[in-house]
């Protein structure tokens, strides 16, 4: 075959898709509630979206009893309920040609020799040539055994004209030391460009629209900087308990589950420097950069915060204590609420607090950037009419209500000059989002197309434990359990206090 | 919430309009342009779903201009904010003398800087550059696929195009488009044939021999078949034919030499779906504008035809130099037009 253009690509002709090369997609943990409510639905979605090639084939692996026809049934069943689009039969058709189910044990050398196999076959029967992305729903702590399958089965073997690609979620390790032991570990048989972690925070539309707002418009950037905002905050509240989730999460704690990976994400686009261009490493170097400079609070004592849940009423519901949860020992240090202050030293936001908190059982459900500025250096009213007044703000809301609010001060309608805090709001209309692409789905669509701007690599995920580990340290040496705070709120009075001590407050999202 | 206005004007229903909103709360909606749809009573009921339905990924004001037979001046006015409604949407209906000056009317309930979009579902204006509404939007959306005789109406919007206008039926052919240049992404190799199957009267086969003609630089043969639409396209190669063939307008297969027969779907699309496509762009669309021209380009040029030809001789070029054919054969077509 020559190397030549496509003609029927154009530059000029941006109506056409990029549709995903022939591949099989294997997801190992198949069973799990991640691949039935996000990635199954989100195949579908993109089949139907016709972004999937016509040979596609899903392969699932899981500790199951189970044909192909049960699979294909499970598959079937998810995308009923979970799919965003509507369903069609001859989608469908399209789809289950290429779904497949592998019995057994990730140890086990049978179970894999069966996968080989498999893929094999549906590279001749679906014409996947020879492409597998391998999708790991499963804990960390099986990444070993599965890489090492597939090493030894030759199924991570890079040929030319083909690829092979593994794909893995958070958590990326617990600490620096085991990010980078796990780094290590799927390095050791993937190349780095070959390694998708996904974060799908950063495949939502509002993420990847912060980078519109910022770099499309004259009117941020010249204010995105220490002259005009005195402090940023960062904040992803969840209405939620931990459910289900108590083994995963007890020792692990919320700092670790989303600090490390969603906040400093966010805290990353919205602190970097604008990119040469939209290329993958060209972001990622500005990410980096950014996440260099961000340096963990000097007092442990006064600027980090931590709490648990207790029982109490949330949402006028009844609700247990974290303590009291399920599995959870009544002596645990698990922190369900985090807060901490980082300091970003570079010129451009030199003395800037940046505070970033998430909690579980908080008043509602909302993920929030909101970057606070310095109040106007005179104000030509009498005092009492800017009594109201706070500071302006831009905050941009990630979900679920995503958009854009500034807050600025207007006057109150009346004889009387009074001032007061308003809010200008920009909702692409909640609607827009539902159809568009869900988070998952342009994830997916991008493994599949070998498209990496949206992805960390390792460094960015090493950068972030260096900023952590030194806190997560500090908790450690703290004898006492982390503060109670009541369930239906915004989390411990130490939180508070953390900001009032530099005389700022939290927002109420 | 709906107000309904009789015998009115525009400011009138710019006045509803902000009532409306704010009986609503005033809510943030942050409507990103306007789209102005004309039509008549027969094809109102059809237009309205499909504005609504678009409205959901685009919020935005929707005015649609009813206009009816009679001589006696009216115009009436239904404002509907809210209640399941996306955006704004205004019902005008006029006739008599008003409807000779529909612009009057609309012109001062566009949202401010943002874009205009105009569309007519059925029947449309031969000229859309001396069309009143026309000259108020960015794009102007047509349905040719709806005219008495298509593929004249097609041959009309071809020979009076205007930056901005595309035709719902190269909208209709996205899908088909991406697959087949996919198809060449897997499978790059030198195209020796063209061939397009589809019913009869179809404007889409035409844009996409059409397209096909200017990207490959090669003769198309056409063959007409029962439908609906577009039915296969082959694309033929020294290893055998990459072949796309869609028997049932649903689902269809996928061929490429040497690789196993595999389906896909391709489901013909709903008014609403297209509708959705044109609104996120709001630029011409210049492979468009390439692509209608060369179906009125100089004589000797004129590709499509419908007749049955079943020969298997074609004449081949080589289609190394395809992309500057392609632009050459655009743009010889695009002066000839307005010379002519």
């Amino acid at each position: 075959m020559v190397d030549r253009t496509n003609p029927l690509r154009d530059p000029q002709d941006r109506r056409l898709p990029r549709i995903a090369g022939p591949c099989v997609l294997v997801i190992f943990g198949v069973t799990g509630d991640l691949s039935t409510k996000k990635l199954m639905p989100a195949v579908y979605d993109l089949a139907n979206r016709g972004l999937l090639p016509p040979g596609f084939a899903l392969v699932g692996f899981a500790r199951r009893g189970w044909e192909h026809h049960d699979f294909a049934k499970v598959v079937h069943d998810a995308v009923r309920q979970n799919a965003r689009t509507h369903f069609r039969e001859e989608v469908w058709r399209q789809l289950s040609e290429g779904i497949r189910f592998v019995p057994g044990e990730i140890g086990d050398e049978e179970s894999f020799a069966d996968l080989t196999e498999t893929i094999a076959d549906l590279d001749e029967a679906r014409g996947t040539g020879g492409n597998h992305a391998f999708y790991l729903s499963i804990p960390p702590g099986l990444f070993q055994t599965v890489v090492d399958q597939l090493r030894s089965h030759g199924l991570a073997e890079q040929r030319p004209g083909q690829w092979s690609r593994v794909v893995i979620e958070k958590p990326f390790g617990h600490d620096l030391a085991s990010a980078r032991e796990l780094n290590h570990i799927v390095s050791s048989v993937f190349p780095s460009s070959s390694v998708f972690r996904i974060d799908h925070y950063l495949g939502k539309e509002t993420v990847q629209n912060m980078l519109a707002l910022r770099f499309a418009n004259q009117l941020f950037e010249p204010v995105w900087n220490n002259h005009y905002v005195d402090h940023v905050q960062i904040t992803m509240a969840e209405d939620i308990g931990i459910g289900g989730r108590a083994g995963y999460f007890d020792g692990i704690g919320i700092a670790r589950d989303v600090i490390q990976n969603h906040l400093m994400q966010l805290l990353a686009l919205t602190a970097m420097e604008e990119p040469t261009s939209f290329e993958a490493s060209q972001l990622r170097a500005e990410k980096q950069k950014v996440l260099a400079a961000v340096e963990p609070p000097k007092r442990m004592d006064l600027h980090t915060a931590r709490g648990a849940y207790t029982g109490g009423w949330a949402g006028g519901e009844q609700v247990k204590g974290y303590l009291e949860e399920d599995r959870i020992p009544p002596d645990s240090k698990t922190e369900t609420f985090a807060a901490i202050r980082v300091d970003v030293d570079n010129r451009r936001w030199a003395g800037v607090p940046f505070y970033l908190r998430t909690g579980k059982r908080l008043a509602r459900r909302v993920t929030e950037i909101a970057l606070g500025f310095k109040r106007a250096p005179h104000l030509p009213f009498a005092k009492t009419d800017t009594a109201e007044l706070g500071y302006n703000a831009l905050v941009m809301r990630i979900q679920p209500d995503e958009g854009i609010t500034l807050r600025f001060g207007a006057k109150v309608p009346g004889t009387q000059m009074e001032i007061r805090e308003v809010n200008m709001d920009f909702a692409y209309g909640g609607s827009f989002t539902e159809s568009s692409p869900e988070a998952y789905e342009r994830l997916i669509l991008d493994v599949l197309l070998g498209d990496p701007p949206l992805f960390p690599q390792h460094e960015e995920v090493e950068l972030s434990w260096e900023i952590l580990d030194p806190i997560l340290n500090f908790w450690g040496t703290l004898p006492e359990q982390p503060e109670p705070y009541e369930p239906g709120g915004w989390g411990p009075s130490s939180a508070n206090e953390m900001l009032a001590r530099d005389g700022f407050a939290w927002r109420r999202p | 919430m709906a107000l309904t206005l009789t015998n009115t004007n525009a400011a009138k229903i710019s006045a509803a309009l902000l009532k409306a909103r704010r009986s609503a709360g005033s809510p943030a909606m942050g409507m990103v342009l306007t789209l102005i749809i004309v039509c008549d009573e027969s094809e109102y009921e059809a237009a309205m779903k499909a504005s609504m339905e678009a409205g959901r990924e685009h919020p935005s004001r929707i005015l649609l201009v009813v206009s009816g037979q009679g001589r006696t001046a009216m115009l009436d006015a239904e404002v509907r904010i809210g209640e399941g409604t996306p955006g704004e949407v205004v019902i005008i209906r006029m006739r008599g003398a008003i409807a000779a000056h529909p612009a009057s009317v609309i012109r001062p309930l566009l949202l401010p800087d943002s874009p205009v979009v105009v569309w007519w579902p059925g029947k449309c204006p031969t000229n859309l550059a001396e069309d009143e509404l026309a000259h108020l939007a960015r794009r102007r959306l047509t349905d040719s696929s709806t005219a008495a005789r298509p593929l004249a109406g097609l041959q009309t919007r071809a020979e009076n195009y205007m930056p901005g206008d595309t035709d719902l039926s190269w909208t209709r052919l996205t899908p088909w488009r991406a697959l087949l240049a996919a198809a060449l992404d897997q499978y790059p190799s030198r195209i020796t044939s063209v061939l397009v199957e589809a019913e009869r009267n179809n404007p889409s086969a035409d844009l996409l021999a059409a397209w096909l003609h200017n990207r490959l630089n090669l003769e198309v043969v056409r063959r007409v078949s029962h439908g609906p639409g577009i039915t296969a396209v082959r694309l033929g190669t020294a290893a055998g034919d990459i072949a796309i063939t869609r028997p049932d307008g649903l689902l269809a297969s996928y061929t490429v030499p040497g690789q196993p027969e595999r389906l896909v779907a391709l489901k013909r699309r709903e008014v609403t779906e297209l509708i959705s496509e044109e609104l996120r762009r709001m630029d011409p669309d210049d492979v468009y504008e390439s692509t209608v021209k060369s179906l009125v380009g100089p004589p000797g040029s004129k590709k499509p035809s419908t007749k049955k030809r079943t020969t298997t001789k074609r004449t081949t070029t080589k289609p190394t130099a395809k992309k500057p054919a392609a632009k050459r054969a655009g743009k010889k077509s695009a002066s000839g037009r307005s010379r002519g």
